[in-house]
């Protein structure tokens, strides 16, 4: 679950981070009256789920509350890659002499969280390591031991900060790794952590990803989600423990399994034709969660054709005939359906869908050639 | 021979009164697997279908021997349960739990890795050597013994490629379900170890998905050490970066973990890469002619 700047920001001021005392609005009177309250110069900031909000005007320094308003007139309502402000954080100014880059990430291959830094900061970390991998500086944190100060100061010296830097930086780690573990994060960033002109080191940016996972044992977290900024479908199928995710092809899939998911759109691609849509129903699907699924991709007005691809093994061939077949009843789809029963029950699955009008495959090669020429036609 | 699981296997099931617990290990019984104990704490004492059950693993292996677990355990209790199972002294822990959180599992790998004890999964469909032992979920009915040894991230996906290969009159010797999980206890570089080791195995399938680099890790192995064919298929060759396929590993991250990567990766190494789940058995059968 990805979370705003202000909620990373406000977690890691919790832990010993010093970050800007900003406040969040949703109207451009409400940054003027934050403006007034704070001083100014203060940075307008949108608060959407995207990378290069600076880049894209959605972040903007004002010299006085009235610029303050009218800047956060353009900024809120704005369309930024594709999702619509509506919160902005309005943080006062810093006056920035040298940005770091300071992040915690679970490194998969090593098994462990590591700590990353880097001179290069206030720019995309990604861009840094493509053009000059060298410029960032990594430790990896025993689970036992956690961030212990040594490492902290080696990655300090190791950027080439400044001696007197040394004893905050080690604060600010040390921070950021505590709330990294005790927020079961995926990922925390800051960037950039600036040092300013009279030598105050502050986070100016802050990202966190959280392990979905976790999410049960961080209901606080949980009330964090941003529902409008994500496919209400996607919401959907989360209720009813479904996996979705919407693409942009015309031909709708629903499989059990997220691998066999993924080689079903794949081969729908192969054969010509264009998921519109990643469905995993899970093992040992109910008819109420089969169902569930197909209304989903049936809302998707791109759907030309809907790909059913069910490897039974836990998951019962006739309970999903069942649910298809409700799904079908309710929702009437204008739809061809191409359908690939095989493994438990398979019979009894067939059987029921035997009246039904929908063409079946054997084999999921089959299947796929069938649905894309369906499309074609 | 085999890896992992076979004859040899005295199985305790960790959760075994639970729903999932109960209904697989009849499964794995039916199979002819040689499941000894069950542990669920709080109802030793009783039995399922004439197998005991025990408060404790610990009590579990004393009494009966058990030198390998399957764990049927929710998410948020199966961390404790993998470290129970290592301390209490079974060489193979198999995890089918999904949902774990990530961080539990860096600690939890982390201490099995002090101890020298094995982790297949979590979050996967678990081992099977057709014949011998079922230690998992999957549909036995679909395997065979034979000269095939598969490791796999994903079940049925997995399953398509073992049907196919039956189909055909190839059959497996061992299959390992890795699991769709960000952080597991045996990755594909194990399994090909083991599976080189092993005298059954003539020829290996790899089934990989987007996310991480444990596919690169294994073709850099199959090019300079391995003897024995691989036969490859990744899927997520569709998937768009940064988004969560399903399972919690199987996702693109800042450009890396591509299955196009990945592909590649494993054509340099010499493997003849599937172009989908059911021509994985037509290469094989290609290579196992070929030798």
């Amino acid at each position: 679950m990805n979370l705003h700047e202000y909620q990373s920001k406000r977690i890691f001021g919790k832990y010993g981070v010093p970050v800007p005392q900003g406040e969040v609005a949703t109207t451009p009177e409400e940054v003027r009256a934050i403006a007034e309250r704070m001083g100014t110069p203060v940075v307008v900031k949108a608060q959407v789920l995207v990378g290069g909000r600076g880049k894209a005007g959605g972040i903007k320094l004002a010299r006085t509350p009235e610029e303050a308003e009218e800047v956060a007139r353009k900024i809120l309502g704005m369309n930024l890659k594709g999702l619509i402000v509506k919160k902005v954080l309005v943080d006062p100014a810093v006056d920035i002499q040298s940005e770091i880059y300071l992040g915690a990430v679970i490194d998969r291959a090593q098994r462990r969280v590591i700590m990353m830094a880097s001179s290069e900061g206030g720019v995309d970390i990604e861009e840094v390591a493509a053009r000059t991998p060298e410029k960032i500086v990594k430790v990896a944190i025993d689970p036992f031991l956690g961030l212990r100060e040594y490492q902290a100061r080696w990655l300090a010296q190791a950027i080439g900060l400044d001696k007197q830097y040394y004893r905050p930086f080690t604060k600010v780690a040390l921070g950021l790794y505590k709330a990294f573990i005790e927020s079961d994060a995926s990922l925390a960033e800051i960037n950039p952590l600036v040092i300013t002109g009279d030598g105050q080191m502050i986070g100016v940016d802050g990202k966190m990803v959280v392990d979905d996972n976790a999410l049960f044992r961080h209901p606080d977290i949980e009330e964090m989600r941003d529902v409008e900024a994500e496919d209400p479908f996607e919401l959907e199928a989360r209720k009813y423990g479904i996996s979705y995710v919407k693409l942009d092809g015309e031909i709708g899939c629903m499989v059990n399994g997220a691998g066999l998911a993924m080689a079903t759109m794949d081969i729908i691609k192969l054969y010509g034709g264009n998921p519109a849509n990643f469905l995993d129903i899970g093992g040992g699907a109910t008819a109420e969660r089969v169902a569930a699924a197909l209304r989903i991709i049936l809302s998707d007005p791109n759907v030309k054709a809907v790909l059913i691809n069910i490897f039974g093994g836990i998951t019962r061939c006739d309970e999903v005939a069942r649910g298809i077949l409700a799904a079908m009843d309710e929702v009437k789809p204008q739809v061809p359906f191409v359908v690939r029963l095989i493994g438990t029950n398979q019979e009894e699955g067939q059987k029921l869908l035997a009246d039904a009008d929908m063409i079946t495959a054997n084999t999921l090669a089959e299947a796929a050639q069938k649905v894309v020429s369906l499309v074609q036609q | 021979m085999s890896i992992l699981v076979g004859k040899d296997t005295r199985l305790v099931v960790q959760g075994i009164t639970g729903r999932e617990g109960r209904f697989h290990t009849q499964q794995m019984v039916a199979y002819g697997t040689n499941v000894v104990a069950g542990v669920t704490p709080g109802k030793g004492g009783m039995d399922v279908d004439g197998i005991p059950v025990f408060d404790t693993v610990r009590e579990a292996v004393e009494k009966t021997g058990a030198n390998t677990s399957i764990i049927y355990v929710p998410a948020r209790f199966a961390p404790d349960a993998i470290l129970e199972a290592a301390d209490a002294g079974v060489d193979l822990v198999i995890c089918i739990t999904e949902g774990i959180p990530t961080l539990d599992m860096v600690q939890v790998r982390r201490y099995l890795d002090t101890v020298g004890v094995r982790l297949v999964g979590p979050n996967c469909p678990g081992v099977i050597t057709p014949g011998e032992a079922k230690v998992g979920i999957m549909p036995g009915h679909i395997h065979t013994p034979g000269p095939v040894g598969i490791v796999s991230r994903s079940g049925t996906l997995t399953y398509e490629a073992v049907y196919a290969l039956t189909m055909r009159g190839i059959g497996q010797s061992t299959v390992v379900g890795i699991g769709g999980d960000p952080i597991i206890g045996t990755t594909f570089l194990d399994a090909l170890k083991m599976f080189e080791a092993d005298p059954q195995t003539e020829a290996v399938v790899l089934i990989g998905e987007i996310g991480g680099t444990e596919e690169e890790r294994a073709a850099e192995y199959i090019k300079s050490e391995m003897t024995k064919p691989v036969v490859g298929f990744i899927a997520g060759q569709t998937a768009p970066p940064g988004k969560r396929m399903g399972h919690a590993g199987a996702i693109i991250s800042g450009g890396k973990g591509t299955a196009a990567e990945k592909i590649a990766a494993l054509k340099a190494a010499g493997v003849e890469v599937a172009r989908h789940p059911e021509e994985i058995a037509e290469l094989v059968e290609k290579v196992l002619k070929g030798k």
